[in-house]
């Protein structure tokens, strides 16, 4: 399913040596293992992340999704995004063990401290280090504080488009074919998703105008009541 | 001019005030609209008039002098004044600093004694901050008053003049509240100084712990503090000569009478409410029958989240949480009001009902839900013909909103509502039938014009 | 020892989202309004568990679980009936 371009070992009959220096066995080299393990488990992960994204989004709007109770979004959003940190974390440790690509542990979690790994892999470690910092506060939420989890977890907004340019700028497969489609599919359900928070956002009425609002639509549905009962009722 | 404010115990102490006024000056008359000039207000008239400030000898003197004294807190909640103290001073020593706020916000629109002793005695009120400072060890102290620019002007020169004499171990900073019913509720006051809307908060961990910039704060109506400062210099027991041995000492009161005017005065906790309304109910000790007072229908009692009073019951009550608590009211921060006849009640009771709907916060969802939906009820019983569903939707929608917001604002809105259906059961019975017995449709209690403000 | 638990929960944090009620039905009810009615005793010991998550999963973090001990003041303060000023 992945389409193999260049940049990765490639298992070219007439090559001697892949450009890792390993012996080709049967075109395929545990190194190529990896590299597939990473690449496919950074696309489940983005998937994963997308879907993390749009489910938080359902569950700030308090919306409800079909066929599920009104707890079915929240429990959702967890789940997902627990299998989420699965996935990326198989994701980086089958990148960090292929040697075909010298992407230590410290280049995993800081970003560009090395030139080699490049741009678009520091920015892998970025999205990490916030994944790593969304998941860590949510799972002690109730400790800490309602106010530092809900400063923490606004970096949502941050990481999954931090994770998305890290997908389309490292992976050089998915800029083309399915993947590209896949990705594009993924920025519109997170652009989608965001829409309608803001919209949400701004049509919120703010606090200090509720009550006002309230009182003029109690006072409408009471003279409506009136009007029909006093249409209804016998004098 | 230097006042020494170190006093040793045995300092002989200028003679107080015999009597009552004893917070402001006879010669000063209550409220911003009448200009005395310098007069009483002066820093050298003050020191003149009540001698030096005394700070207590021994670490937690204030704190022992204010429960021999019985002070309570004169804000309306009436809470016991050392033990307030005691609780910020503790968390004080552990955290080494504290805040400390003078409360003059007055957000209830029928109160004004909170403006009358800042204009007519703020280096009273001053001196009660230094004083709770020394207490608490606080290291800030913030004067948060009512909103009006002359007011704000005097209170400024005050502390000008208290700054020039040294006489501020703390530095005060004037601070104005917005124009809110809630502005004066206490953590809405420290959410509004820590640079917030003037809204209310969850009461977990509570201000005294975590207040103004997170530091232990110690919240006091102005009218507290001045208490305070007398009871530094005067002592306890002569605190204690006037009031009842349970609420003892004065307290200020503004009365609403039932030609209209008003007026404000220092009496001492367990006046007889028919001594501060003579007119409306009659000599103390005679008990009124509710035709025979004189042209009044129902006394309100506690301001507007206290409660509507039958006038033969209110003739025989007084201004203590003692005999007004038994009666559901209760004696607030000194509200009183007398509802002529030929007004109706439940119209006064709509649109005060209204003008408490919208000064709701609007964050709890009981509240900023219930409130309105009540007054939109209100509106229904006190027009003609109002079904039966009306006053059924009020009992249910009470029940559903007391004591579900995060402060008291919706259990006080139910309490003047239930009173009032209480009282005017009468006016209720003829509305049902078609009839009204108001001749006078203009407006009784004072409600702010305009949109709430403030959050 | 009985683990003795009490429901609260933050009025002005809650925004009505309803996850409560459905985690914990045998305990807590929405009003007309969507927002929670609390249970005026303990939890039972039974449904600790859930209470407990219950907690944990309001989108608001407004749910709270404490345990016996009431801090004093707050105590007062229901007492006295506090009446904004």
């Amino acid at each position: 399913m992945l389409a193999v371009t260049e940049g990765g070992p490639q298992a070219t009959p007439n090559a001697g040596h892949t450009q890792g220096g390993e012996a080709l066995v049967n075109g395929i080299t545990s190194s190529t293992a990896l590299w597939y393990a990473s690449r496919a488990t950074g696309v489940v992960a983005l998937l994963l992340l997308t879907a993390v994204m749009v489910l938080g989004i359902v569950v700030n709007r308090q919306g409800r999704l079909p066929g599920l109770p009104r707890f079915g979004a929240t429990s959702l959003h967890r789940s997902v995004s627990l299998l989420a940190v699965v996935f990326v974390a198989v994701h980086v440790a089958t990148a960090i063990a292929d040697p075909f690509v010298s992407i230590g542990i410290l280049a995993a979690v800081v970003p560009f401290v090395s030139h080699y790994e490049g741009f678009w892999l520091g920015l892998g470690a970025v999205s990490l280090d916030l994944m790593a910092a969304l998941i860590v506060t949510s799972l002690v939420r109730g400790r800490i504080g309602r106010r530092t989890w809900r400063v923490v977890h606004w970096l949502a907004y941050l990481t999954w488009p931090v994770a998305f340019a890290h997908s389309i700028g490292s992976a050089t497969d998915m800029q083309g074919g399915l993947l590209l489609y896949l990705g594009i599919g993924c920025a519109v359900a997170v652009a989608a998703a965001a829409a309608w928070r803001v919209t949400a956002a701004r049509r919120a009425v703010p606090p200090a105008q509720r009550a006002a609002r309230v009182l003029a639509a109690a006072s409408a549905s009471r003279r409506l009541d009136r009007d029909r009962h006093a249409g209804a009722g016998a004098r | 001019m230097s006042v020494g404010y170190l006093a040793a115990a045995g300092t002989p102490r200028v003679t107080p005030p015999p009597g009552l006024p004893r917070l402001i000056p006879a010669d000063c008359a209550a409220g911003p609209e009448a200009d005395h000039g310098f007069g009483q207000q002066s820093l050298a008239g003050h020191l003149a008039r009540l001698g030096p400030l005394t700070y207590p000898a021994r670490p937690g003197g204030l704190i022992a002098e204010a429960e021999a004294a019985g002070l309570t807190g004169r804000g309306g909640a009436a809470f016991p004044v050392h033990r307030k103290l005691a609780a910020v001073a503790g968390q004080a020593r552990e955290r080494r600093r504290a805040v400390v706020v003078a409360n003059g916000a007055e957000g209830e629109p029928a109160s004004g004694k909170d403006a009358a002793l800042l204009w007519g005695a703020p280096h009273l009120v001053l001196d009660g901050l230094q004083l709770v400072a020394q207490a608490t060890g606080a290291t800030e102290a913030f004067l948060y008053s009512r909103r009006g620019e002359e007011l704000s002007r005097r209170l400024l020169g005050a502390l000008r003049q208290r700054a020039a004499a040294g006489l501020d171990r703390v530095q005060v900073e004037l601070v104005q509240a917005p124009d809110a019913f809630l502005a004066g509720e206490e953590s809405a006051l420290v959410s509004w100084l820590n640079g917030g809307p003037a809204r209310p908060a969850f009461k977990q961990p509570p201000v005294w712990q975590r207040g103004v910039a997170g530091l232990p704060t110690l919240v006091q109506n102005v009218e507290t503090l001045a208490h305070l400062a007398l009871i530094a210099r005067f002592g306890a027991g002569w605190f204690r000569a006037e009031g009842t041995p349970a609420e003892p000492g004065t307290m200020l009161v503004t009365v609403h009478r039932a030609d209209g005017g008003s007026y404000i005065t220092e009496t001492g906790v367990g006046t007889p409410l028919a001594a501060l309304l003579p007119a409306e109910l009659g000599a103390p000790g005679a008990r009124t029958a509710p035709d025979a007072s004189g042209g009044i229908q129902a006394v309100l009692a506690g301001g507007y989240h206290g409660a509507w009073l039958d006038p033969g019951r209110a003739a025989g009550l007084t201004l203590s949480n003692a005999s007004l608590r038994p009666a559901g009211a209760f004696a607030g921060a000194g509200v009183l009001a007398a509802l002529p006849v030929g007004r109706c009640g439940l119209a006064e009771t709509a649109r005060v009902g209204r003008y408490l709907a919208l000064e709701s916060a609007g964050q709890c969802g009981p509240c900023f839900n219930g409130l309105p939906h009540i007054a939109g009820a209100l509106d229904e019983l006190a027009g003609p013909r109002p079904r039966r569903q009306a006053l059924a939707d009020v009992q249910r929608w009470a029940g559903l909103v007391a004591g579900r917001g995060a402060c008291h604002h919706p259990d006080g809105f139910v309490r003047f509502v239930r009173s009032a259906l209480s009282v005017f059961r009468a006016e209720l019975d003829a509305h049902g039938r078609g009839r009204c017995t108001a001749t006078d449709p203009a407006p009784f209690l004072p409600v702010p014009a305009g949109a709430p403000t403030g959050s | 020892m009985k683990d003795n638990l009490r429901l609260l929960v933050n009025p002005a944090a809650c925004t009505g989202h309803g996850n409560c009620a459905e985690l914990l039905p045998e305990l807590i009810t929405l009003d007309e309004w969507g927002y929670p009615l609390l249970p005026e005793g303990g939890v039972p010991a039974g449904l600790s568990r859930q209470a407990r998550r219950a907690a944990r999963d309001c989108p608001a973090l407004a749910l709270m679980i404490s345990g016996e001990a009431r801090e004093e003041h707050s105590e007062e303060t229901q007492k006295f009936r506090r009446r904004p000023a």
